[in-house]
């Protein structure tokens, strides 16, 4: 029989004629809109076994979208489908309860339920097709496999914060979901049951082939995490992408302010040079040379940023390679070190600009790094970011007109304390 | 000891009880987690009883349920006997005379359960009658044993509106309180005070029970 291309090329027709897994349908793809009384402006997708985190500030809406999904509030307009199935389509009417949605929700406090234990509290979302000893069986097979076994007698409220985080964990999959929705699991935890709670977590998820979206507002958590994440500002999805490309690749200052970029600085951009594949900005009297990116005029203003961990330390001891791009010196004015991470805050004397500059800790002590001391390092061209104009903090339009803060000789506001 | 009053006082008791327990519970239920326009007049009025005279409220129980009011003359013509100054009458005064007593503590429990432990039971799949069954009424239950604990000892201590509605008549609507009031008219002083001891003790019984009721729970749930 003759093929007719096209039609049979479809991937959904041609899986739901093969009796095959239709993978193309099986993620969650989710747009919601409403003004009033939380505004929304939500584009996402998410598919099996990958984890999406939404990362913003709190009141940024990202536990409200966890509660579409979930069906526990209804926005104003959207539409969202999962697992092959439309949950809500205000359009068509269509608005599936919470019971319908198949979607395991951890909650933030847990919510366990106080006056039943801990088997009991998972086997009430095990299916009801089951007989009662088969529902018995699941809800301990789901105990064991949050490693909680031995535990299935013992109350909520006996159990540590780990021990009901994953409980809440074995309830939500219990329920076998087409979608694990995470609000802030690990927020009620203590910072030692954290750490192991994400690795565990980590590998209790990766083996499940649904989707897995995660509330956090902790960014570290978010990239250790994430296959993709999204940021959320005011209710509106700003830029998704994997957790490295949004800390090195911001859209706008507002991503990078809200991915806590440090080096973010305002510059002009002096010439464009794609025959020599590079964008030269000028930057507080610093001549800084980046990759090429079209799409600039010379004359703009723009932002440009470079993560901390980018900046490439001018060793004492010898030469290494790089330190003719960019090169920049500046005295230490402030050293921390957090978990192996050495942190150096360093002032460029010429241009009064701040630098964060990241560096293992064994670095920093073989290059004796103190504070005072004068170092050097390279800003690497292709590290270097650059993106449109944003009066800062919804302030003067240029930085030539801002009234609060003194302007140094190249018009650029003095960022000395 | 009038023990017919004694044993009318317990059938009233109990039978309120078991009327409130199903209208407290729908009252209850429909006012908690909800916010509405009217919602505290709708509250004040369940709470009415507990500010109004027994007198006042005896006085309009007698306008509603007389036999010239439209229900009074229907339950004549169908039973043949009048509202007022019978068991049925009395039943009606004392389920919206204790109605505070039920209402508030179930009310309360109602709204004690966090919204998330409702939604966690959506998200397990549970109906919203599921719910009700299965998580909300155990996590009440403190506050409804409690609800209808107090109003079978008030039921059984109530006076005023007994005597407006019900008057004084043996085995139908002579209750314990009425009777120690005869009995003090009548200068009985043994009679009444063995009747006021007991219904003394018993009401410190029933009280302390919802105490020790309450507190063992919330040990049990809470930690």
């Amino acid at each position: 029989m003759r093929r007719e291309p096209g039609l049979y090329d479809e991937p959904e027709f041609f899986g739901a004629r093969q009796g095959l897994i239709v993978l193309t349908d099986q993620g969650l793809r989710l747009r919601l809109f409403q003004t009033r009384p939380i505004p929304l402006e939500v584009d996402l997708e998410c598919r099996p076994g990958k984890l999406l985190a939404l990362v913003g500030p709190s009141g940024s809406g990202k536990s409200t979208i966890l509660r579409c999904i979930a069906g526990l509030y209804r926005p104003a307009t959207g539409h969202i489908r999962c697992a092959g199935a439309t949950w809500l389509d205000t359009g068509a009417g269509i608005d599936l309860p919470p019971q319908t949605r198949k979607a395991g929700l951890v909650f933030q406090d847990f919510a366990l339920f106080p006056h039943l234990n801990v088997q009991q509290n998972i086997e009430i979302a095990v299916n009801p097709g089951f007989t009662k000893s088969g529902r018995a069986e699941k809800a301990l097979q789901f105990l064991e496999h949050v490693n909680l076994a031995g535990l299935e007698k013992r109350f909520p409220h006996t159990l540590s914060g780990g021990q009901k985080q994953r409980v809440a964990l074995a309830r939500a999959l219990a329920r076998e979901p087409a979608i694990l929705l995470l609000d802030e699991p690990f927020s009620a935890v203590d910072q030692v049951t954290r750490r192991k709670l994400k690795l565990q977590t980590l590998q209790l998820t990766r083996g499940l082939n649904i989707p897995i979206v995660l509330v956090t507002h902790d960014l570290e958590e978010a990239s250790m995490l994430a296959d993709t994440m999204c940021v959320l500002h005011a209710g509106k999805t700003l830029q998704s992408g994997k957790p490295a490309e949004l800390f090195e690749r911001p859209e706008s200052t507002l991503v990078a302010r809200l991915v806590d970029v440090r080096n973010l600085f305002p510059a002009r951009v002096e010439a464009q040079l794609p025959g020599l594949e590079a964008t030269r900005l000028e930057c507080s009297g610093l001549r800084i040379e980046a990759a090429y990116h079209p799409g600039y005029l010379e004359g703009d203003d723009v932002y440009w940023s470079i993560p901390a961990s980018s900046l490439l330390l001018h060793s004492r001891l010898r030469p290494s390679k790089g330190i003719r791009e960019n090169p920049v010196e500046g005295r230490i004015f402030e050293l921390i070190v957090i978990g192996g991470i050495c942190t150096a805050v360093v002032r460029c004397e010429c241009s009064r600009l701040d630098f964060t500059v990241e560096l293992p800790v064994h670095v920093a002590n073989r290059n004796r790094l103190r504070v005072g001391e004068l170092i050097g390092f390279s800003i690497l061209k292709k590290s270097v970011h650059i993106m449109p104009w944003e009066p800062p903090h919804g302030g003067s339009p240029r930085p030539q007109d801002s009234s609060d803060s003194t302007c140094n000789q190249n018009g650029w506001p003095d960022r000395r304390p | 000891m009038d023990w017919t009053a004694f044993s009318l006082s317990l059938k009233l008791s109990g039978a309120t009880v078991a009327v409130l327990l199903i209208v407290g519970l729908l009252v209850a239920r429909s006012l908690a987690w909800r916010r509405f326009p009217g919602k505290s007049m709708i509250e004040a009025i369940v709470a009415l009883p507990l500010v109004l005279p027994p007198t006042v409220l005896g006085y309009y129980l007698l306008l509603f349920l007389g036999r010239r009011s439209p229900l009074g003359s229907a339950v004549e013509s169908l039973t043949g006997e009048t509202l007022v100054f019978s068991f049925g009458g009395l039943l009606i005064a004392s389920v919206i005379y204790s109605l505070p007593f039920a209402v508030q503590p179930m009310l309360q429990a109602f709204e004690s359960i966090p919204q998330g432990v409702r939604e966690a039971a959506w998200c397990s799949g549970l109906s919203k009658w599921s719910t009700f069954w299965r998580i909300e009424l155990p996590l009440a239950r403190a506050g409804i044993v409690s609800g209808m604990a107090l109003s079978f000892a008030h039921t059984m201590g109530e006076f005023g509106v007994v005597l407006m509605v019900g008057g004084n008549i043996p085995d139908e609507t002579r209750t314990v309180s009425i009777a120690i009031f005869d009995k003090v008219q009548s200068f009985e002083e043994a009679s009444a005070g063995s009747m006021s001891l007991v219904l003394l003790v018993f009401s410190l019984c029933v009280v302390s029970l919802v105490y020790t009721m309450n507190r063992n729970f919330s040990a049990r749930v809470r930690g």
